[in-house]
């Protein structure tokens, strides 16, 4: 089967699956039943189950967004909402099932990281099958582990910011996720605790039509610093997937997150992530955000900058082939004075691909002596593509600093020329432009993300030069 | 004795855009030697040295032109890199993102002369430090708010690192002051040699002091309309063009 299902979808590099091992799932398609019989599935207590109901209730009768991509190739009646692939989860690498870890082999997470790394927890199909905390970490404190293990084992934590971020009725897909979430992680950082390696979270989906649905909340108490990385790939299908997360990130005084992700979807996937943080005082909270994958994109990491001299990034990347169009950006909402935000973009299109820049910035009346700044640039590697920029600016302090700035252009005969001129090959020429333009985001990425990142540029440019 | 690599330009037509630049370049230059490109402005220079590094909008009507016994016309601009061929441009581009370190490990190894990773980096310094480039430049992107003289520093620092078999030099002299010039000029004498021709575009006889040409060439209208020694360009110097061009029998209007 894993050979037939290399053949079907050799023209993606991370193409492959294994044989289903799920051991329990619902049936496709949403409904109250299918809700409740995940909560009690997972023995939830009852505050999420009527969590979850409203949440489906609040979905059903939302609209879907008249704006941004198209996603009118969704069909909700034909995805799975829960999978369940393995018994229990696993506290040590050894009681990994073979199956899974060769996954992992193909997916090229090396030796060396998973050692490194703080607790890789990777999330196959709904659950997470494998889970680590090194022990110092424990020690501090620190808390990293699936949400479901969070809701069970950190109950007041999670209760009470679970939702507060993103409530349910935020959006459809906020609802959607609210009602079926699965996975995802839980971080929690007790004041004045400094991670120093990044915590790191391998996603994947594996069951077609296999929704994922993972939620991620992550709380940095005063004074506390964390790096949490997400990384996704995902194998190819037939007929479309969803992935619909949900992360929160609560940044207390003085704190200061950086989460990083880089997307890799197959491009039948639809990804409508709903991403948001608050930053009180003097806290500060990253945005890293890499698109590469995907048949649709929709996902706008927010920052709510609630206490002064709270700062906030964005800081993305998207890459759009043949079909794909990432519709990305960033929101900064300056609620409190003295508050500072900084978006830069990059995006790439290619082969009919397209890429857009949606942002938004709001100043709320009392935000005094803020600054906003904002750069957004697009390349388009051939005629066929096609970029657009949408920001929104809302901005009722007058005692504001925007800076705002946007470019399109395209590869340039003459820079191909000029690396040409030095013996390189017309392809290779290319790839150096793209990689370059990506620069100012690979350089934030830890080594071997930023390896793999130039690596995956590199596949989509295979036969860009025509 | 084996004939020694030369540049063979014969009856060269070239068009940009439609319209015909040059009308019968006739060129030879051998390995080991320097020859010099001289001319008024608009007479072609550039255009030639365009068209033989293989730009794709400078077409090619009519003509011949080969280098080291290769017909050059029907490679790509990277092929003709990997025969030998250099060009230091006289406007060159910058390449966000792409740091110097980065551009050059790129050119070695797409030029089959990959250098282990100290010997690369010691070569680039010393290189540099010849070139009284700073050694910031390493990191800097390619050409991504130099200065015109920084550029053709880096131009030539090219040159030094890549070890073409026959540079073509457009302009490089241009819009240099006085010590920059004697810095880029002594950088272009360090890789002068037996294997290695050179072509040096230029508008001024000043670079010449230095580089002391074997033969000097003028372009005007699209055709070497004289040629002789190191004499001509001092004649240029003293007198201009107006004299020589109009000696020029058959040059047109």
């Amino acid at each position: 089967m894993a050979v037939e299902a290399h053949e079907l979808t050799k023209d993606y590099k991370y193409g492959f699956h294994d044989a289903d091992i799920s051991v329990f799932r619902t049936e496709k398609g949403l409904s109250e039943a299918v809700v409740a019989a995940i909560s009690d599935h997972k023995h939830e207590p009852e505050w999420m189950l009527r969590f979850r109901l409203k949440a489906l209730a609040h979905f059903q009768k939302r609209a879907m967004p008249a704006w941004g991509a198209d996603l009118s190739g969704i069909d909700f009646d034909n995805i799975y909402y829960y999978v369940k692939p393995v018994e229990e989860q696993s506290r040590s690498w050894d009681d990994v099932p073979a199956s899974i870890k060769e996954t992992f082999d193909k997916l090229g997470i090396p030796e060396a990281e998973r050692k490194f790394l703080a607790g890789v927890s990777a999330q196959y199909d709904s659950e997470v099958v494998y889970h680590n905390i090194r022990e110092d970490l424990g020690k501090l404190g620190v808390v990293f582990g699936d949400c479901d293990t969070g809701l069970r084992e950190h109950p007041e934590i999670f209760r009470k910011y679970f939702g507060t971020v993103i409530p349910p009725n935020d959006n459809k897909f906020a609802a959607l996720n609210s009602a079926v979430w699965s996975g995802g992680s839980f971080v929690y950082v007790p004041a004045g605790v400094r991670v120093d390696i990044p915590l790191q979270a391998y996603f994947r989906i594996n069951s077609d039509n296999m929704g994922q649905f993972e939620r991620t909340l992550i709380i940095a108490e005063e004074g506390a610093y964390v790096h949490y990385i997400e990384g996704c790939t995902a194998p190819n299908y037939s007929s479309d997937s969803l992935h619909s997360a949900v992360v929160e990130i609560i940044a207390h005084k003085d704190a200061h997150v950086r989460y990083t992700t880089i997307q890799n979807w197959s491009d039948n996937v639809y990804n409508l992530v709903t991403k948001r943080a608050v930053a009180y005082q003097g806290a500060k909270v990253e945005w890293i955000d890499g698109n590469l994958g995907s048949k649709v994109t929709m996902k706008y990491p927010a920052i709510y900058l609630m206490g002064e001299h709270a700062h906030g990034e964005v800081l993305s990347a998207a890459f759009a082939g043949p079909g794909q169009h990432q519709d990305a950006g960033a929101k900064c909402i300056h609620v409190a004075p003295h508050t500072t935000s900084n978006i830069v973009s990059r995006s790439i299109s290619k082969g009919g691909g397209r890429t857009s820049y949606r942002g938004h910035i709001k100043v709320y009346p009392k935000a005094e002596d803020v600054r906003v700044n904002v750069r957004c640039d697009a390349l388009l590697l051939d005629e066929d593509s096609q970029s657009d920029t949408y920001p929104y600016m809302d901005v009722e302090n007058p005692e504001v600093t925007i800076g705002h700035e946007a470019t399109v252009s395209r590869v340039g005969e003459d820079q191909i020329f000029y690396l040409m001129s030095r013996g390189i090959p017309e392809q290779d020429a290319t790839a150096l432009i793209v990689n370059g333009f990506f620069e100012p985001f690979v350089k934030e990425l830890p080594m071997e993300y930023a390896v793999e990142l130039n690596r995956l540029l590199a596949v989509q440019m295979e036969g860009s030069v025509g | 004795m084996p004939e020694r690599p030369t540049l063979v330009v014969e009856g060269l037509h070239a068009a940009v855009e439609g319209k015909e630049i040059l009308r019968g370049v006739d060129l030879r230059v051998p390995a080991g030697e320097v020859h010099a490109l001289m001319g008024p402005n608009g007479s072609g220079k550039s255009t030639l040295a365009y068209t033989l590094m293989g730009h794709p909008k400078y077409e090619v009507t009519g003509g011949r032109a080969g280098f080291d016994g290769h017909d050059l016309l029907p490679l790509s601009a990277d092929e003709r890199a990997r025969l030998g061929l250099f060009l230091s441009f006289q406007y060159p581009t910058a390449i966000p993102g792409v740091t110097t370190v980065n551009f050059l490990r790129a050119a070695l190894k797409a030029l089959g002369k990959e250098l282990p990773a100290r010997q690369f980096l010691q070569t680039l310094s010393s290189e540099m430090a010849t070139l009284k480039i700073d050694e910031g430049f390493r990191a800097r992107y390619i050409n991504d708010g130099f200065s015109g003289g920084e550029k053709k520093r880096m131009e030539i620092l090219q040159l030094a690192v890549l070890r073409p078999r026959m540079a073509i030099l457009d302009e490089t002299d241009s819009g240099l002051d006085i010590d920059a010039l004697r810095t880029v000029a002594e950088g272009v004498n360090r890789v002068i040699g037996e294997d290695i021709g050179i072509l040096l575009i230029t508008h001024y006889s000043r670079i010449l002091e230095y580089l002391r040409p074997d033969a000097v060439h003028v372009l005007h209208h699209g055709r070497v309309v004289a040629s002789g020694g190191h004499e001509l360009a001092r004649r240029i110097e003293s007198e201009g063009y107006d004299p020589i061009l109009g000696a020029a029998a058959g040059a047109p209007a």
